[in-house]
């Protein structure tokens, strides 16, 4: 306990009295317009929307997954070997600079030029859409593809292991009422699933927050550690604007911690007495005047 | 559309149309194990019929043949007329697409050993997911006629609760309540009463009486000895996925004429 106390007493010092931490500097800094532009575009939309589409296509890919038709298995077996093989740091330098494999992105039948020439046309084009590469894979997009595709590969797996933790008896019942694939799965085995696979999507969601800071690599400029890292190398103060990403991240995923509780707590309704029975106990510990956080879990 | 028209087929059956339930040299095999081996049965409106068998016999299995949950190998299996699974098209049997397999089994309900409730549920929504959500009842209607079955079930007073707020007993009442809720002209019942402490399977078994009363047909895999012989018109005693003896449950019960059901019969008596 001593020890501890001295070794605390020991950081505190250094906190204050090193020189490098600069503390006045990285204060007047670290709110800045660019930075908090960052902030709310680079990490926090980036992570948000990310998120929603690396859930969205991770359900897709587990549904693939556990589908009977063998196409659509190894589709998705596929997906999730490739991506997460893949660190997602090289993939976002690859997203990064994707346009050097097309100046155009287009949309139409494959090989069209190809197979035109095979029945006698010359140069037949078969594309239905396209845009140039530079205007939609901007820094942000390409990021934004990289992390999201990353993502649902892992989320995938995380989906599939929720399914499969669902008692097949659900999905007889369900059938036995007359349920179709896609309705038992929505309002029967997902629901249920949900709880085992909110708390590794919350840390996900943490991990994502982190990883935008890998956007450096891409680069999107528009990001928070990117401008702590731009200001810090233009007036030579690494450390304080690294210090104050530290605490920028410590906030940030603070409050996911906090939101990641009380989704549990919701996606939890129905299983066990304990938790009802806690919070029962807690109002009447509340009623007689007692100090309602005694009962702990 | 009851009319058996399939070449190579002799002597179609005359009143086919007043069975519930007609199933028809029923086989089933899970990899090379056959587990059903010709399995015939016809089960009239408002009939209880109970299927005794030791463990392992295919009682379950042939159970969820009716409702498609298993896929037979061959033979057939009518649900008041109506072909479960298939579809006849020129003499050939043709799989049914999911959808349709789904729409079938809206008029069968089904009771299992586990109950298996959702239990991100309360009694009530459970009891109206199905109406609601495959039916598109009017939600109020539907809110009535659950409260209205769980009222009859004994649950008037649960309505609320979450599957894993109740005992056994109430848990699989509400199950019945559910499967009553899609108002099916038949019930099937896989040992209901089987994972339920002693004290517990008479309220579960009282329900069930109750149905039988009103007229519901019922297939209803048992042990209860006791129930075959009060409630049910019918008994069939299965084996190694045959049907060895069936008959009057009260006369089989008291003078079974096949050794393996006196067996049986000397076992859980
Ligand atoms: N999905 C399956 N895959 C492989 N074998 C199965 C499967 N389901 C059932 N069986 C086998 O089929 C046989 C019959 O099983 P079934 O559950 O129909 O018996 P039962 O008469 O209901 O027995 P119990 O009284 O124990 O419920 C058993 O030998 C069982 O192991
Ligand atoms: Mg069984």
């Amino acid at each position: 306990m001593a020890v501890l106390a001295v070794l605390a007493a020991m950081f505190i010092h250094l906190l204050v009295t090193n020189e490098a931490f600069n503390w006045s500097f990285m204060v007047d800094r670290m709110f800045r317009p660019p930075i908090i532009e960052g902030l709310l575009r680079g990490t926090v939309l980036m992570t948000v929307t990310a998120m929603v589409i690396g859930v969205t296509l991770g359900v897709v890919i587990a549904v693939m997954r556990l589908s009977e038709n063998p196409i659509l298995r190894g589709v998705a077996w596929l997906y999730t070997w490739f991506f997460r093989a893949v660190p997602r740091l090289v993939l976002l330098a690859v997203f990064g600079n994707i346009g050097i494999l097309w100046s155009r992105i287009e949309f139409g039948v494959p090989f069209d030029t190809q197979l035109g020439q095979l029945f006698g046309i010359d140069n037949l084009q078969l594309r239905l859409f396209g845009f140039s590469s530079r205007d939609i894979l901007t820094g942000f997009m390409a990021g934004l593809l990289g992390l999201a595709l990353s993502e649902a590969a892992y989320m995938a797996e995380i989906v599939r292991a929720g399914i499969q933790s669902v008692d097949q008896g659900q999905t007889e019942a369900a059938q036995a009422l007359g349920m179709s694939r896609g309705q038992l799965l929505r309002r029967v085995v997902l629901p249920q699933a949900m709880r085992v696979i909110i708390p590794p999507t919350g840390n996900e969601t943490i991990a994502m927050l982190k990883d935008t800071s890998l956007l450096l690599y891409v680069p999107v400029s528009v990001e928070l550690f990117f401008q702590l890292d731009a200001v810090g190398k233009r007036t030579f103060q690494i450390f304080p604007m690294y210090v104050a990403a530290c605490l920028w991240y410590l906030f940030l995923t603070s409050i996911l911690l906090v939101g990641q509780y009380f989704l549990e707590r919701h996606f939890g309704k129905g299983y066990g007495t304990a938790g009802r029975a806690r919070l029962r106990l807690r109002g009447m510990a509340a009623e007689a005047g007692g100090n309602p956080g005694e009962v702990k879990p | 559309m009851t009319e058996l028209a399939i070449p190579g087929q002799a002597g179609a059956p005359a009143a086919e149309s007043d069975l519930m339930v007609r199933a028809e040299q029923v086989h089933k095999s899970f990899g090379s194990i056959e587990v059903l081996k010709g399995i015939d049965l016809e089960v009239r409106p408002g009939e209880v019929a109970c299927l005794l068998g030791p463990s392992g016999s295919g009682k379950s299995t042939f159970l969820r043949c009716i409702n498609h949950l298993e896929k037979i190998n061959a033979g057939r299996i009518w649900v008041d007329g109506e072909l479960i699974g298939y579809r006849e098209r020129g003499g050939k049997l043709h799989e049914m697409r999911e959808k349709e397999v789904a729409a079938q089994r809206r008029s069968i309900g089904m009771v299992f050993q586990r109950f298996n409730l959702f239990p991100h549920k309360t009694a009530l929504e459970n009891v109206t997911e199905a109406p609601l959500l495959v039916r598109k009842e009017k939600r109020a209607e539907v809110r009535d006629r659950a409260a209205a079955l769980l009222e009859r079930v004994g649950l008037g007073d649960r309505l609320h609760s979450y599957p894993s707020q109740l005992s056994g007993g109430q848990q699989q009442r509400v199950a019945i309540a559910r499967a009553l809720a899609m108002q099916p002209k038949l019930m099937l019942f896989d040992e209901p009463t089987s994972a339920l402490d002693p004290e517990l399977v008479g309220e579960v078994l009282d329900v069930m009486k109750d149905l039988a009363r009103d007229g519901m047909t019922m297939i209803v895999v048992t042990h209860e000895i006791g129930f075959a012989r009060e409630v049910g018109d019918s008994l069939v005693f299965m084996d190694g996925g045959v049907v060895v003896e069936r008959g009057n449950p009260r006369e089989v019960i008291a003078d079974p004429k096949h050794e393996r059901t006196k067996a049986f019969l000397a076992k859980v008596l």
